[in-house]
């Protein structure tokens, strides 16, 4: 007698390749280089408007640019490394340079003209206040005689 | 045995402090040695540079800022202070030691000093 053989058998390793898969589209497009984005954000989210801190040291205003899109914030700018290093011998080199941009999605529009930003001891802290036009609006509900 | 809850009055919870090592740069020309260290948020209030023999510590703190009414949904830089130690060669003059902090980034140099030259002792007769 031929042994009904099962179609689909059951794969023990089907839910681990399922959670590997999502994890995969989630983390897909962060780079895997293993080093930290710069800068490091910190961002909050409330009500009226999103804050966000950068921390850039070393860094000056005029070689930062910070520009908002839709509901995108982009913060880029350059690294400059030390303008004369001959005759010197580096013993660590631990600070980076270079051109760096970070991107930060937000949760509603901004009202690009009232952005506000304000550098101190190396950090960055933009204000940006939510869209006039973004915000929730009560709807009113016309009650119709039956 | 009767289990006894026993609670403590005004115990204060105190969150671990998140202390970090600070990006470190260290280079030397003929005359002096220069560390520079990355610890934004830190300006020369919170800054404590110490030398002891030929320790040199450097210890800073960051105030949080705190935002009511938000939530916070990246926290990317969240260091209570930075600290960190070097040991300086012999060959140091430790009492010209310059330290300044601009935008987050204490630079500090050292000078170099010549090795003790061998000298001549008098011997005086007693």
């Amino acid at each position: 007698m031929l042994l009904q053989v099962q179609e689909r058998a059951w794969n023990p390793w089907h839910e681990l390749e399922r959670m590997e898969a999502e994890i995969g589209r989630i983390f897909g497009d962060m780079g895997m280089s293993g080093a930290p984005a710069f800068p490091a954000l910190n961002a909050w989210t409330g009500e009226e408007d999103v804050v966000v801190t950068a921390g850039m040291p070393g860094m000056e205003p005029k070689d930062i640019e910070i520009s908002v899109v839709d509901k995108t914030l982009t913060i880029k700018g350059e690294r400059g490394g030390a303008s004369e290093t001959d005759g010197r011998t580096y013993h660590r080199r631990e600070r980076s340079l270079g051109r760096f941009v970070r991107k930060l999605d937000l949760p509603y529009r901004i009202e690009a003209s009232s952005v506000s930003a304000r550098f101190a001891n190396g950090v960055l802290k933009v204000t940006l206040p939510r869209a006039e036009d973004d915000r929730p609006r009560k709807i009113a509900i016309e009650a119709t005689a039956n | 045995m009767t289990g006894e809850k026993t609670t403590v009055e005004n115990s204060a919870t105190v969150a671990p402090e998140k202390v970090f090592c600070p990006h470190t740069d260290i280079y030397e020309d003929g005359e002096n040695f220069y560390i520079e260290l990355e610890m934004p948020g830190v300006d020369e209030q919170s800054l404590y540079v110490t030398i002891e023999k030929n320790l040199l510590a450097v210890c800073g703190t960051v105030k949080a800022e705190e935002f009511p009414g938000h939530r916070q949904v990246l926290g990317e830089h969240e260091a209570d202070g930075y600290r960190r130690t070097f040991t300086l060669p012999d060959e140091t003059d430790r009492e010209h030691i310059q330290a300044t902090i601009k935008n987050g980034v204490l630079y500090m140099l050292v000078p170099k000093a010549a090795p003790a030259t061998a000298r001549r002792i008098e011997v005086t007769t007693g």
